[in-house]
């Protein structure tokens, strides 16, 4: 067994919330360069250059991208040999949001509870989802996610019969639906197939792609195509003002589903987007 | 389309507060630069401003005039004005917004779409709706001169708070006779 201390795990991850809330990454920077060369409409590229600037003022004076520095997700991916020592995983991973938190100027913007609302003051608890994987690593990936793009995410259960189709129009209607409210330009997470639950997780997932990268399946690759095309051509635009550059990207990801079903989720995720990994 | 529906580079400086002839002048499309004072409420501050006035007390503020930016920012480092200080959801507010039109509200600052029943009671209070840019917080933050407290301080992020900004950009969405600058976008730009 190959041993972490879980106070590792606990500073990767401060550094991790904190990092993800200041810097940009390429792959978003260079998503948005290319959609300022194709945005046809003038005030839309100057939205679009300002988030660029916002990105550079963020990154030299340590300043959060966005006030809404999100709700924290972290995917771990935890290898079968490894063995957390002084500590438990979940726990060093807590302690590791708060203080990023915390130290980062970073906002607390969780409620303990859905309907009395009183904030945690740490940003805590963060949502975990831990796969055990073969070997000796521990992945560990970030997701700092504002709640206004959050919001605008939605969920059908198609029937079979439906199919393609009915996949395009829902999720086109899910970005007009939305309008500015998550702020476009958008990255689309599509998760086809699986269950209820294990859907609206692949559409998660599906964002921590890098940003524009394609399914390695032609028939889902071409279906990204298809949404990427149909969602600029809505007119919404940066911030829905006007324009063509209302998503950046939109990736999809499906596993196999049962013979009556057909689960779709969308979960919309901003321009502000914060995702920084690191294995140990 | 009508042509002052058109958003155009062209920008125009106003001052908040806003007087009435300014608010009756703007158009949803035309970009402006504030300079002035904006009170921040969102979520948790609104609730608490409306059951003020269901109680039949004084409000910690004079809405008379008032722009309303709906914010919550990030914690200040130590010797900066403010955190990063983007826009919020603005129809989170939208079932708030009569009572404080009501009582004076000129403007609102926001990100994204409002519904129906905003747009007409803008147009009935005479009162404008303006965007900018979501998720530009630290960018935004810049023109935010100074930043105090008002009301509400164990909220938080979500306290009120007096901003004075500087050239503080934004475009009117929704202006005092229903034109929206949503609905024009994708009229102008879907395919
Ligand atoms: S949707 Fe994204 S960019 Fe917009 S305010 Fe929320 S976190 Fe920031």
């Amino acid at each position: 067994m190959r041993q972490i201390e879980a106070s590792t795990i606990t500073q990767t991850v401060e550094k991790l919330c904190i990092d993800a809330n200041y810097f940009l990454g390429q792959d978003v920077i260079d998503a948005l360069e290319r959609s300022l060369k194709t945005e046809e409409f003038c005030i839309g590229q100057r939205i679009i250059r300002d988030i660029l600037e916002n990105a550079r003022i963020a990154r030299e004076e340590l300043a959060p991208l966005c006030q809404d520095t999100g709700f924290t997700v972290v995917f771990v991916e935890l290898g079968q040999e490894v063995e957390i020592v002084d500590g438990n995983l979940k726990e060093a991973i807590t302690k590791g949001v708060s203080q990023g938190y915390t130290k980062g100027y970073l906002r607390a913007s969780i409620v303990k509870d859905p309907l009395k609302r009183i904030n945690t003051k740490d940003n805590t608890p963060p949502f975990i989802h831990i796969d055990a994987i073969q070997g000796k690593q521990l992945k560990l990936t970030i997701m700092c996610k504002g709640s206004g793009c959050e919001n605008m995410s939605r969920h059908i259960m198609l029937t079979p019969a439906q199919g393609r189709k009915e996949i395009v129009d829902f999720v086109v209607e899910t970005v007009v639906r939305g309008g500015g409210r998550p702020c476009p330009p958008l990255i689309v997470g599509v998760g086809l197939g699986g269950t209820f639950e294990y859907s609206a997780y692949m559409a998660k997932k599906s964002l921590l792609r890098p940003v524009s990268s394609h399914h390695p399946e032609p028939h889902i690759k071409e279906l990204e195509e298809e949404l990427f095309e149909k969602v600029n051509n809505t007119g919404l635009g940066p911030q829905a003002w006007g324009g063509r550059a209302t998503a950046l990207a939109v990736h999809v990801e499906t596993c196999p589903t049962h013979i009556a079903s057909l689960p779709v989720a969308v979960n919309i995720e901003c321009h502000s987007h914060r995702v920084k990994t690191v294995t140990l | 389309m009508m042509e002052k529906n058109i958003v155009s580079e062209e920008i125009i400086h106003i001052k908040a507060p806003l007087d009435e002839k300014t608010v009756l002048s703007l158009r949803a499309g035309q970009l402006v630069l504030f300079d002035g004072i904006f009170y921040t409420a969102r979520d948790a501050s609104h609730k608490l401003l409306i059951e003020l006035i269901e109680q039949g007390k004084p409000l910690p503020f004079d809405l008379q005039g008032q722009v309303i930016y709906y914010v919550g920012p990030t914690p200040a480092r130590p010797g900066r004005v403010i955190g990063s200080a983007g826009p919020t959801t603005s129809s989170r507010m939208d079932s708030f917004m009569e009572p404080l039109l009501q009582r004076g509200l000129k403007g609102t600052i926001g990100k994204g779409n409002r519904s129906q029943e905003v747009i007409d009671l803008l147009k009935k209070y005479k009162a404008v709706h303006f965007s900018n840019i979501g998720g530009a917080a630290a960018l935004i933050a810049k023109s935010i001169k100074k930043c105090e407290m008002v009301a509400f301080e164990d909220l938080g992020t979500e306290a009120i708070y007096r901003m004075e900004v500087k050239d503080f950009f934004a475009v009117v969405a929704y202006d005092t006779t229903g034109n929206d600058l949503y609905m024009e976008a994708i009229k102008r730009y879907g395919r």
